[in-house]
């Protein structure tokens, strides 16, 4: 073990490096950009081991990652909000395409008016472009996952998104497991997919089709995703015998006779876990998997210990709605036996989450019992 | 000049193709996949030619095409041509082709970045002067004067067709160069020089579009021919930005420009004051580019 004091951000790189790309492309979008000056370092001192390729906009870099993947290449590139929404298109398309690619998102507020804070709305609002999304709440996670997605994404051939907050958890610094890079190539290998452009053999790939062989591509995908859970626990009993660590596609935290549980995905996960020893009778849920959405794995979760409340921490708000998780996860038990009330705090604009705003929360949910929705501003 | 043009053991378009009868974009690339073939790699952009090719698993032409979302050809040419360099596939050409909308507009910043970044491939853009796989709604390729379905009677294309070469010029790219459809030994002669030269390298192809511009599917060849000679659209090449050569031009004088636009429905009802002014920007265009090639001598 070789632990070293290293952020979020730089972990996300190392871990790319350890992996071995054949192509990164990148765009610089604050607060994302420590990732591709890191790797921009690792290729400077020639320990890349693949292309790096400095495009004229996020757009331009995922679909030069696309180009790359469908000639074969394993590709990856990093982005936050703006950036991220601007790539909406090829997002969509690269799942069409079902090339494995993977992504980096460093959650950011999306304007107007310009904010920096880790709203997660950026990701979420790629709920539907078919690909995988899964969260991290620290820099071992952001470092182990990324090493995963690639795994997990050439396996299904579906592109994967890792997910973590801007600053909290891309610029804070924690003394991190890096695993050198043998063990990693080791362990993962070289890309196990065929490319889709081969020379020499004519093919039209990706051109007009019609909504009849549509909805059998969109179906296939949609199987492919909901083999994700699955795929990724035989990732992690792998990870677990050669690192000893390891993930799930939901990470329970709950005591015994816990009838609450607070659900969380990236770093308000981390803070929860914190404060779970000041909070009596509470459990964390960490929402690590958002797409497929991990159902089954949180209905047993939620069964098995007998929950009966869930309270949802949402950076982020579906305007009309509320937050997304809290929908998400309302959607996921509708039909359930002795189905959870499920509570909506929202944290929407990134803003903080304090060990006192939660010890407040569960503390007026036992008092107040069923209460819908929340606004973080108000609980401080 | 000694070609192989009808060399059919060369051919890598197959027919059955879906162009409408007299396409010069069809014509362009049957061209230009035979000069660049069998090697070859395409990326292909939201344009005719994504109808062209027809409907997967079925496909018009002899090579792989990698179909890609409407702005973002050039940065997917730049990751075909680096994956495949990382797969070890040097030899295999990438070409990119795309519509004068894939070019001149929403496909701009792709091609500038990828020029810029003198990306390793070849950039063919089939100009035929508007958005016609929609139905003929006016680009920024689209002549002044020209009639669209955004720009119907009494409506016309204001402002003047973007000079995409001197844009591909100022990027200081190894080759660029024009072509057309009546004169395939020129396109042909390009298009193999361009394949033996390394970076980033832009084809503009004028291509007639029989229902777009409004005439007889017969009248492509001598509608290119007819750009040619009025001097609307100069042969010509460009290397390293900075050294522009005629490559080939018909003896004598040029024609009238109004020859060349009275065969053609989408210039019908063009005024006579417009088209001496259109008339006025071609000899002034070809007046600057016959100073820039004194200028490379």
């Amino acid at each position: 073990m070789a632990f070293e004091l290293i952020s979020g951000s730089q972990a996300a790189a190392i871990a790319v490096q350890r992996v071995g790309v054949d192509l990164v492309s990148a765009y610089p979008i604050t607060p994302q950009t420590a990732i591709v000056e890191t790797l921009a370092n690792f290729d400077a001192r020639g320990e890349l081991g693949g292309d790096f390729v400095s495009v004229e906009s996020e757009y331009a870099a995922l679909a030069c990652a696309y180009g790359a993947a469908a000639a074969g290449a394993r590709a990856f590139t990093a982005t936050a909000s703006h950036g991220l929404a601007y790539m909406h298109e090829m997002i969509h398309w690269c799942s069409g395409a079902r090339v494995p690619i993977v992504m980096v998102n460093v959650n950011r507020t999306i304007g107007a008016p310009w904010c920096l804070d880790p709203d997660q709305g950026d990701s979420l609002s790629q709920r539907d472009t078919g690909w995988m999304q899964i969260y991290c709440s620290g820099a071992q996670e952001v470092l182990d996952t990324v090493m995963q997605a690639f795994l997990l994404s050439e396996e299904l051939l579906l592109p994967c998104m890792v997910v973590f907050d801007g600053f909290y958890i891309s610029h804070t610094y924690e003394a991190v497991d890096v695993p050198d890079q043998k063990t990693v190539r080791d362990f993962i290998g070289p890309p196990p997919f065929e490319a889709q452009v081969k020379p020499g053999a004519p093919a039209n790939l990706h051109g007009l089709t019609t909504g009849d062989n549509q909805i059998e591509l969109i179906r296939g995908r949609h199987e492919a995703m909901k083999l994700a859970p699955q795929s990724f626990k035989a990732i992690n009993s792998r990870f677990q015998e050669t690192f000893g660590r390891s993930y799930g596609a939901i990470d329970p935290v709950i005591p015994d006779g816990a009838k609450t549980v607070i659900l969380a995905a990236g770093a308000t996960a981390e803070t929860v876990r914190w404060a779970l020893p000041k909070m009596q009778d509470t459990g964390l849920l960490q929402l690590r998997m958002f797409r497929p959405f991990p159902r089954e794995e949180l209905c047993s979760a939620l069964e098995e210990h007998g929950v009966e409340k869930v309270i949802v921490i949402d950076r982020n708000c579906s305007t009309g709605m509320g937050g997304i998780f809290a929908q998400e996860l309302r959607s996921a038990l509708y039909g359930m036996d002795n189905q959870p009330d499920v509570q909506d705090i929202i944290l929407a604009g990134g803003i903080d989450l304090t060990i006192e705003m939660l010890e407040r929360i569960v503390r007026e949910e036992k008092a107040e019992g069923h209460v819908e929705q929340k606004w973080g501003v108000d609980l401080r | 000049m000694k070609t192989d043009i009808m060399n059919h053991e060369s051919e890598m378009l197959y027919a059955g193709h879906n162009a409408c009868p007299g396409c010069g974009a069809a014509l362009a690339v049957r061209y230009l996949t035979r000069a660049l073939g069998p090697d070859l790699a395409l990326v292909l952009t939201a344009s005719c030619w994504s109808i062209i090719t027809g409907m997967p698993p079925l496909t018009a032409l002899k090579c792989p095409i990698l179909h890609c979302p409407f702005p973002s050809a050039g940065s997917v040419g730049s990751g075909v041509r680096r994956g495949l360099n990382a797969k070890g596939q040097y030899d295999t050409t990438v070409v990119v082709l795309a519509g004068d909308g894939g070019t001149f507009d929403i496909g701009l910043q792709a091609l500038s970045g990828a020029a810029q970044r003198n990306e390793d491939y070849m950039f063919v853009c089939y100009d035929n002067e508007a958005y016609m796989n929609t139905g003929m709604q006016t680009s920024s390729a689209t002549p002044f004067g020209a009639r669209t379905a955004t720009a119907p009677y009494p409506l016309f294309k204001e402002g003047q067709k973007k000079d995409i070469m001197q844009i591909m010029a100022a990027h200081s790219i190894p080759y660029a160069a024009t072509a057309t459809v009546a004169f395939p030994e020129d396109m042909e002669r390009k298009l193999k020089k361009a394949r033996e030269i390394r970076g980033f390298r832009f084809i503009h192809i004028l291509s007639p579009c029989p229902p777009g511009w409004g005439t007889e599917s017969s009248d492509t060849i001598h509608l290119s021919r007819q750009a040619v000679a009025t001097g609307f659209f100069p042969l010509y090449e460009i290397i390293n930005g900075v050294s522009w050569k005629m490559t080939c031009q018909p003896e004598g004088k040029r024609l009238p420009l109004k020859e060349y636009l009275s065969g053609q429905r989408r210039f019908k009802q063009m005024e006579d004051v417009r088209i001496e002014a259109l008339q006025e920007e071609v000899d002034h265009d070809w007046e600057v580019l016959l100073k820039r090639i004194e200028a490379s001598k």
